[in-house]
């Protein structure tokens, strides 16, 4: 076996920052209180700020040196060492988690600076910027972490930061339930983080990156492969795939800037840096990389269909983020050939997404915290810069070139179709499938919101955002024209992430040229969007969701049944089984428990008659005990 | 002379309370919060002293008592040792911090409330402390008598149901104990010529192989339902509902330790072979404890059961992690030991403040609590999370270090009891929910946030879950070399890497 190379060549004193700057800022505002009203947002935002700024100086670092030591770590303690188990507290920071952190702290300041905004007149503002900045501690521990325990904690801290923010109106009954079911779905995935780790470290004595990879390679195929499986199930429960996407919908109960930040460009994005962070574990493993592409495949349908039929604007892109990762996924699912377009795409998603949904919550503002867009209309007229930011987004999200999610998810399609034979044409196919219906609804979200009738009642005055949220919009616009064809260009990315992902890999043949791909795309995206145009353009859109609808819009406006299916096959089960249980303790185990004291009780009453008075249950439990004691001595042979 | 000094100093404490005239409360309240803190002073003292490198016994004291038997009074501790007397002590001051107004209404004075704490501090610190069986065994049934009384005369509308209960379930696992007690005098008096009680000498004892099990069984019937574990563990709920918050905080969080740590230091060393052939089933007991014990937490209404049944399934893990047999698992039974202690402890005194400002032990009855009383709405939320295990506190890195080492040597065990961190976030979340979250219930709209008394008495607890959860190495350091120990003495073979080079 060839020995794995090292993922980090040299160190950084710098990194620790990157975390305690945010995890500071949530510290000091959550101890301060009311005492911080006054300036805990600016402190937030600033400290978010700093963060980003070293991650630039980190970028520039990283740029001055050669592809091949690239990677630095900062070895902070021995956290833990009990037994044969050790685990470093250590950061490790490449070309992969460099990619992280600026999204995270370059976006997240973004939607820190939103929020000061769109916050402005919550009570409990600067309880909402501690979250946001536990939420980046907690995000930049998952990427930055060089163990999957080191990982776990930023894995669960995010999960944390979510469910505090989903819940962050938790006064209303229904949003304190979707903060819940997060966290409870989502730790149904955490046990294959549990599970990974059991494994790598019964297998490998280690559950540091550099360990594992240091065994990667066929001859531990089966231990790789249900370590795969493992992470598998982890990165569903955290990027809301198939079977575990149920808790997504719900969660745009948070407050819109969250949406944007958690649920669509970081947190829910954590699966697929998982699982191109633990390349090793998955390259190979075969079968958990087919099944990670049927998650995949199967998600990215499954969100799709339930965006075609959400009148909630925030639902409707929440499923489209599900939809979009499971793109991700696939391409993650792919190996060597797509990690690099993961990763790009998850970058242009992280963009474009992070706008329309800040673009959604601008609407929001403008519209008395209104979402059903059913109740919108000719918004572009009163919103002019939401409407351009928005269309810019849409056209990203669609795949319309020169914008970057065409060109991420082009390369996506293309790496399916390539990865050969029966199964390279059926999730390539399924891949394009993917783009028409996303184009159909995104072009239903666009239409219905910003063009047609007014259909909002007369009280709603819907007007533009202040600068403070669309300024941040703005910005993130230009990465939803840009950074697609920036990172496109000259394979930059893909080169970029080699040495980490994708070492000695050799690009085969392709099963179809990239022009025919892109155009067999492009049609894909022209039919999603015309039929749209002539279900929500040719006939007005109306104002309250028609209900003789097909069977199969009723089924995706249900979310697929998933709610229904999870309801009738695990919590209803589970809630018998809880009061079974419980009835069971009671009167079963209890019951014997009482019922031999009631016997002794029965016994002793006819003990007292005989004796004087005083010899109750204690007495006769010392006769008992003695006896057993003879019975024990007899049985032993004494 | 660390450990008598200990064993004195609450009960010296306990006298000055009961020789104090009647109607002198605060005085005892401030007498008992005192010795308590000299007490917790003395043994963080003893605790830096302690050689870190050994596993063996140290602060050793030896004097003969009943010679005629072989009975001596023996102190000694090892790392298990000195973390569980650690977790006592600084525990007693906060409990009686946390206290301050319980013990009203009972059958005897407050006075006798907090006299009896101390005498059980002693009582606590003697158990842990005991190199001799025969005294360990005194101190563990002494131990019953101030519990007795702090239920029966203090608890809540069941406290005599309760307390009974407790004190019949404990007298029949001490009498199994006293038995197997006796058997070992009878070994040893014909094995060695003379009778000794003496943990290092019996470790020597060559007990042929039927024998051992029963003695085994002796031992370990007795810690199961100290522990408690399954199906062992009725008693628990109805002692920690009807006990008052401080008292249960003692029960559940030391006192049942008693039996985990009872297991590792005699049922182990004294019968290895015993303790390998058990293994199996009493792992199979120890999931259904965590899964049992998780579910029907679930299911509790009231919110003093709803914990002493999260209990139960911490329990497991403890157990799970000391017959698993590897370094890891060991290590990381006895750091949850210590972690329980501190995360139980928060929950039962935030439970106790909610209880007393509601009047209500009902879950039901509370709602909106983090818009009425924030302060006290974090400290649950925290506690809440120490108790499912999140990362960052220090519980996480117990039952981690658990469920990897039982990985080790039962991989399907370890996969059920993952299980239980699903099950753990459905009940402290659906609790959270309940009591802090939505609109404020009716009746909860002025109830008073944490006074100042009840911030410091917390304040400790969620600073340690906190620290450990970053800095567990203080306490592994030490309790590392005490697992090696026992590991050998029990000739459990560490596993390796199963994909080594």
């Amino acid at each position: 076996m060839e020995a794995a190379h090292a993922l980090a060549s040299g160190t950084s004193s710098l990194l620790v920052w990157l975390v305690a700057l945010p995890a500071l800022g949530a510290t000091i505002l959550l101890l301060a209180g009311r005492r911080s009203d006054k300036w805990g947002h600016l402190l937030a935002t600033g400290l978010s700020g700093a963060s980003f700024v070293v991650g630039v100086v980190e970028l520039f670092k990283m740029l001055s040196r050669d592809g091949e030591s690239r990677g630095v770590s900062q070895h902070l303690f021995t956290w833990i060492n009990a037994g044969s188990f050790k685990v470093e507290a250590g950061l490790l920071l490449d070309q992969l988690s460099i990619c992280f952190v600026l999204l995270i702290t370059g976006v997240g300041t973004l939607i820190h600076v939103y929020s000061i905004a769109y916050m402005e007149h919550d009570h409990d503002r600067r309880r909402f910027f501690s979250y946001l900045n536990l939420f980046i501690a907690a995000m930049l521990l998952l990427v930055l972490g060089d163990s999957f325990l080191n990982l776990y904690v930023g894995w669960e801290g995010v999960g944390l930061a979510s469910y505090l923010l989903i819940g962050f109106w938790n006064q209303k009954p229904a949003y304190a339930t979707a903060a819940k079911k997060a966290f409870i779905v989502n730790r149904i995935g955490d046990m294959g983080l549990s599970f990974a780790i059991m494994i790598a470290f019964t297998a490998f004595g280690t559950v540091s990156f550099q360990g594992v990879a240091n065994h990667a390679g066929p001859e531990h195929k089966q231990v790789m492969t249900w370590m795969g499986l493992a992470l598998l199930l982890a990165a569903a429960g955290k990027s809301a795939q198939f079977p575990l996407q149920s808790w997504l919908g719900d969660a745009m109960a948070g407050p819109t800037p969250v949406s944007a930040l958690i649920h669509a460009a970081t947190m829910v994005t954590a699966g697929v840096y998982l699982i191109t962070r633990s390349n090793f574990v998955f390259d190979s493993a075969p079968t958990a990389q087919l099944m990670v592409v049927i998650v995949g495949v199967v998600t990215l349908l499954f969100g799709a269909l339930i965006g075609t039929a959400k009148d909630d604007i925030k639902k409707a892109l929440a499923a489209s983020t599900m939809s979009q990762i499971g793109y991700m996924v696939l391409a993650a699912g792919l190996g060597p050939a797509g990690y690099a377009f993961a990763i790009m795409h998850l970058l242009t998603h992280g963009f474009f997404k992070a706008s329309m949904f800040l673009g959604a919550g601008s609407v929001m503002h403008g519209m008395n915290d209104e979402v059903d867009m059913r109740k919108f209309g000719r918004l572009r007229v009163a919103m002019p810069i939401t409407y351009l930011t928005f269309g810019l987004g849409y056209l990203a999200i669609i795949g319309v070139p020169p914008f970057s999610g065409f060109f991420s998810k082009d390369k996506i399609i293309e790496a399916a179709f390539n990865a050969g034979g029966a199964r390279g044409w059926i999730i390539g196919l399924a891949a394009l499938l993917g783009a028409a219906i996303t184009a159909f609804y995104m072009t239903r979200v666009m239409v219905m919101t910003f063009f047609g009738q007014k259909r909002w009642a007369d009280d709603v005055h819907p007007h533009e955002s202040p600068k403070l949220m669309t300024a941040p919009i703005i910005i993130l616009s230009i990465g939803s024209i840009a950074a697609g064809a920036l990172f496109a260009f000259g394979s930059s990315l893909q080169l970029w992430l080699e040495p980490v992902v994708a070492r000695g890999f050799v690009e085969g043949e392709p099963a179809l040229q990239p022009i025919v791909v892109s155009i067999m795309a492009l049609v894909a995206v022209a039919l999603g969007v015309a039929l749209a145009y002539v279900k929500y353009v040719r006939v007005p859109v109306e104002a309250v969701a028609p209900t003789n609808v097909s069977i199969w819009t009723r089924f995706a406006r249900r979310d697929l049944l998933q709610d229904a299916f999870n309801e009738a096959v695990f919590m209803r089960p589970g809630q018998y089984l809880t009061r079974a249980l419980s009835f069971f303790d009671r009167k079963v185990v209890d019951g014997a428990v009482n019922g031999t004291g009631a016997l002794f009780g029965g016994l002793s009453v006819r003990v007292r008659r005989v004796q004087t008075g005083y010899v109750r249950t204690y007495a006769l439990l010392i006769l008992v005990g003695a006896a057993l004691v003879l019975a024990a001595m007899l049985a032993a042979r004494i | 002379m660390y450990l008598s000094a200990l064993l004195l100093l609450p009960l010296i404490g306990s006298a000055v309370i009961a020789a104090l005239p009647a109607g002198r409360t605060l005085l005892a309240k401030q007498i008992a919060l005192g010795t308590s803190v000299l007490t917790a002073l003395l043994g963080i003292a003893m605790a830096l002293q302690f050689d870190r490198a050994l596993g063996t016994f140290q602060f050793v004291e030896s004097h003969e008592w009943i010679t005629s038997f072989g009975v001596k009074y023996g102190l000694g501790i090892d790392g298990t040792g000195l973390v569980l007397i650690l977790m006592a002590l600084i525990l007693a001051p906060i409990v009686i911090l946390a206290s301050w107004n319980e013990g009203q209404g009972g059958r005897f004075s407050q006075k006798a409330f907090f006299a009896l704490i101390l005498v059980l501090e002693t009582f606590m610190v003697g158990v842990f402390a005991a190199t001799d069986v025969f005294l360990f065994y005194v101190f563990f049934e002494a131990m019953l008598i101030p519990v007795y009384f702090l239920i029966g005369s203090f608890g809540g509308p069941n406290r005599s149901y309760a307390a009974v209960k407790f004190l019949l379930y404990s007298l029949l696992g001490g009498l199994l104990m006293l038995a197997a007690v006796i058997g070992l005098y009878v070994l040893t008096k014909s094995q060695f010529g003379a009778p000794t009680y003496d943990v290092t000498e019996l470790s020597a004892l060559n007990i042929d192989q039927n024998l051992q099990r029963w003695l085994f069984l002796g031992f370990f019937i007795a810690f199961a339902i100290k522990a408690p574990m399954w199906p062992l563990h009725t008693w628990l709920p109805d002692a920690a509902s009807a006990a008052t918050p401080g008292t249960a905080i003692l029960l559940i969080g030391v006192l049942d330790k008693v039996g985990t740590f009872g297991m590792i230091r005699y049922c182990l060393p004294l019968f290895p072979d015993a303790a390998h052939y058990f293994a199996p089933t009493i792992v199979v007991l120890a999931v259904i404890s965590i899964i049992y014990g998780a579910i029907l937490a679930i299911g509790q209404k009231d919110l003093k059961r709803l914990i002493a049944f999260t209990s139960i399934s911490h329990f497991g893990f403890i157990v799970l992690g000391i017959f698993a047999m590897t370094s890891t698992a060991g290590a990381g039974a006895t750091l949850y030991m210590f972690n329980h202690g501190f995360s139980t402890a928060a929950l039962f005194m935030v439970a106790g403040w909610m209880i007393s400002r509601r009047n209500s032990s009902t879950i039901t009855d509370f709602g909106g609590l983090q818009r009425v009383t924030p302060v006290m709405a974090w400290m649950f939320f925290i506690a809440g999370m120490s108790s499912l295990a999140l990362p960052g506190l220090s519980s996480f890195i117990s039952e981690v270090l658990v469920l990897v080492g039982a990985y080790q040597t039962y991989p399907v065990a370890a996969i059920i009891s993952t299980v239980a961190i699903v099950l753990a976030a459905l009940y402290i979340l659906i609790v959270v929910q309940r009591s802090l979250h939505g609109p404020i219930a009716p009746g909860n709209e002025s109830l008073p946030d944490l006074t100042n008394r009840e911030k410091v008495a917390i304040a400790p607890v969620i600073a340690i879950i906190i620290f450990l959860g970053f800095v567990p190495s203080v306490l592994l350091n030490v309790i590392n070399p005490t697992v090696t120990h026992t590991l050998t003495q029990v000739h459990a073979t560490e596993p390796t890497p199963t994909a080594g080079e």
